[in-house]
């Protein structure tokens, strides 16, 4: 393999970790800033300007804690658990194009680790494998809390990926492709899939509030209810992994979200200036930030705006409405490609 | 399967977790066994005593004057009712008139706290169900009636006013405008509550049917107050039992016949608004005049037993007290509400799931101090 391919993507690699780690890190203090906004208070201000050092101080009190391993827990699952939920996290980034290509040192840098032409089915099948950190997390745990809310988590997940994966068929037919570039490239000009695929989009969505465990999907983890739901036992870093975790999941799903029915790093004008490459490539990867944030922001709103599901309701709102509308979805963007095209 | 030595599963499938004492939603330290078939409740089992501070057998103890500001510690959220009850379980035996100022403040505070202990409740229901926001919104007007009794009463929670004959001391002079500017900032806000909590689909879907108690049942358990009311029981204790003037006051009682968490929601929606009314009907009307009836320094009460009830946020709080003549009771029994109430959890839980659980505990509204005393 070229060497210099090699030392690109491993650069890539590296930013890539550091951006989703800071993202996930700065999503906590987004997220009690925009509770303290939309409560009317004043969230975190005390560490460093506008509280902006809070989240180095909660991952160093995360460290500092004591790591508490339950006796009857089963000690290696119990440190697998999270373990898995954080790679898989930061793995799915990886198929994910974060802009246009840069022109460097005479050659064409893609801001992409991998150009997978099946990169949704592989975005799919990490985060299928992320389900396993929390049953396993949770089950390891042998505390009942922790048991329900793993059983509660891993059927919660395992229901709306149905929904999801029929919302995302329904879009392969108009793109003709699994990759994600080529979906992100079909859109530019305008032409974003979400004015084409309304009910793929809200169907996609729901499923990605439930998928990230998210209010008012979050029942694996109902404080109220569960008390911590799968991560109960868990103390130190290795509750700090699961949370964090979420976040990136949430990063993630944004991103994702953005770039398969938002035009992701394209945005309409900007593409038809003519900029030199680089500077495109450059705005390019701000586009797409922003349409993250837009979306983190949403999925705060939302968490902030509105109370919880019952479990039994969520499985019905999965199985009954979501998944019948998405197979209808299906069958109407079939029946329009066939003809109308 | 066992856990550290202790069968977790019964012989017939069933899932035992304890709920409590340490647990978010049980709003206290109590405790309750659940058996259940995955996420259904088959059945519960209240365990008590993890607060008890032994309120009854102090109150034997102490003087008619002291024994009353105990009872601000046993609802805490009702402390003016409880304080109430006491000292008109004594005006009763003594035969005393309570001044008509002192009525009025009475029931000015009384009410007020109700108001008080239903924004409690209304942030703690939108809390249990997993909405943070509508906490905020409720704990904004909590605040101000906080600080009108902080200014008044010297307390923000566990306020002591009353004294055998009447009120410790006399309210400020800008009581009334700050009264007026509380109810205008309540009145001003209480769509909010509405437009967050009260008209969410996934609200009331979580409500809704969840926890039904029949009218019968809530009479053979002793329910009283919006939990009772909420089944179509007529119990308000303002309305049957009048005491310190209510009976001179225009306003209604809210009964549902629901049953279920939902109507119970309504009900003490409706109540605050109500509060409101008994509020506004009063505060222009305060009489003038003495604060307090003359008593005797070393109050005894005459040989006999007394009881008298009110109606608390809660239910009806009854005082018992049995005396031999002598200045501290023989024997004191309060009957709380919450425990009553506590009875009804087992029997509208049951079939539920562990979510409706949550939502029959938070609608119920129970003061966990009050159960154990």
């Amino acid at each position: 393999m070229d060497l210099s391919i090699l030392i690109e993507k491993s650069v890539l690699v590296v930013i890539l970790f550091s951006v989703s780690l800071a993202v996930a890190a700065y999503s906590t203090y987004a997220e009690r800033k925009i509770a303290a906004f939309l409560q009317d208070r004043y969230g975190p201000d005390r560490a460093g300007p506008w509280g902006l050092l809070q989240p180095l101080a909660d991952g160093g009190k995360m460290f500092f804690k004591e790591e508490i391993i339950p006796n009857a827990s089963d000690k290696f699952l119990f440190i697998l658990g999270p373990c898995i939920f954080m790679t898989t996290a930061l793995m799915t980034s990886a198929a994910i194009p974060w802009g246009k290509s840069l022109h460097l040192f005479g050659r064409d840098i893609s801001l992409q680790v991998a150009n997978l032409n099946i990169g949704i089915l592989y975005i799919f099948a990490i985060v299928s494998i992320g389900v396993y950190g929390i049953m396993i997390g949770g089950w390891a745990s042998n505390n009942k809390f922790a048991l329900l809310g793993a059983i509660r988590a891993s059927s919660q997940m395992i229901s709306y990926e149905l929904a999801m994966g029929m919302a995302i068929i329904a879009l392969l037919l108009t793109s003709n492709s699994l990759s994600i570039r080529d979906i992100v490239d079909q859109q530019a000009g305008f032409h974003w899939n979400v004015f084409y695929q309304p009910l793929g989009f809200i169907i996609f969505l729901v499923c990605a509030f439930a998928e990230c465990n998210r209010t008012p999907f979050d029942l694996p983890e109902t404080e109220t209810e569960l008390v911590g739901g799968y991560h109960t036992e868990y103390s130190s870093m290795k509750l700090g992994l699961y949370l964090f975790a979420e976040y990136t999941n949430m990063f993630i799903s944004s991103a994702v979200i953005s770039c398969l029915y938002f035009g992701g790093y394209h945005f309409p004008f900007i593409d038809s200036l003519n900029l030199p490459q680089n500077v495109a490539a450059i705005i390019s990867v701000f586009v797409l930030f922003a349409k993250v944030c837009f979306f983190i922001f949403f999925f705060m709103w939302i968490r902030w705006t509105l109370p919880r599901f019952r479990y039994d309701q969520l499985m019905r709102l999965g199985w009954q409405m979501l998944l019948p509308l998405a197979i209808v979805n299906v069958l109407i963007t079939g029946a329009w490609l066939t003809y109308f095209k | 399967m066992k856990l550290l030595g202790e069968d977790i599963v019964t012989e017939t499938g069933e899932f035992i977790i304890n709920m409590g004492p340490q647990h978010p939603s049980t709003h206290g330290v109590l405790h309750l066994k659940i058996w259940l078939d995955g996420e259904t409740i088959k059945k519960i089992e209240p365990h008590l005593g993890y607060i008890h501070r032994s309120i009854e057998k102090m109150s034997e103890k102490m003087s008619y004057r002291q024994f009353i500001y105990l009872t601000s510690r046993m609802d805490y959220l009702s402390a003016h009712m409880n304080n109430q009850a006491c000292a008109l379980v004594v005006e009763k035996a003594l035969q005393v008139e309570v001044p008509e100022r002192a009525k009025a403040i009475r029931i000015l505070l009384a009410e007020l706290s109700r108001i008080g202990s239903h924004l409690l409740w209304f942030a703690s229901v939108g809390l249990d169900l997993g909405g943070v926001t509508p906490f905020f919104y409720a704990f904004r007007e909590r605040e101000a009636i906080n600080s009108l009794m902080e200014e008044n009463c010297g307390a923000r929670l566990t306020q002591n006013f009353h004294v055998p004959g009447g009120i410790l001391e006399d309210v400020n002079p800008d009581f009334q405008k700050r009264v007026k500017e509380v109810i205008k900032q309540l009145k001003d806000n209480f769509h909010e509550y509405d437009e967050i909590l009260t008209g969410n689909v996934i609200f009331q879907n979580r409500l809704k049917g969840v926890g039904y108690l029949s009218k019968e049942d809530a009479i053979s358990l002793g329910c009283s107050g919006p939990t009772a009311r909420a089944s179509g029981v007529v119990c308000d204790i303002r309305k049957s039992n009048p005491y310190d003037g209510y009976e001179k006051l225009e306003f209604d009682e809210v009964v549902l016949t629901g049953g279920d968490s939902w109507a119970r929601y309504q009900v003490r929606m409706a109540e605050m608004l109500q509060s409101i009314k008994i509020i506004e009907q009063m505060i222009d009307n305060m009489p003038e005049g003495d604060i307090v009836a003359k008593t005797k320094n070393v109050i005894k009460l005459p040989k006999g037993e007394f009881y008298q009830r009110v109606e608390t946020a809660r239910g009806e709080l009854g005082v018992y007290i049995v005396s031999e003549g002598a200045a501290t009771p023989y024997r004191c029994k309060y009957r709380s509400p919450n425990f009553a109430n506590l009875s009804a959890i087992p029997i509208a839980a049951k079939g539920g799931k562990i979510g409706d659980l949550i939502a029959i505990m938070a609608t119920v509204d129970l003061i966990i101090p009050d159960i154990d005393r």
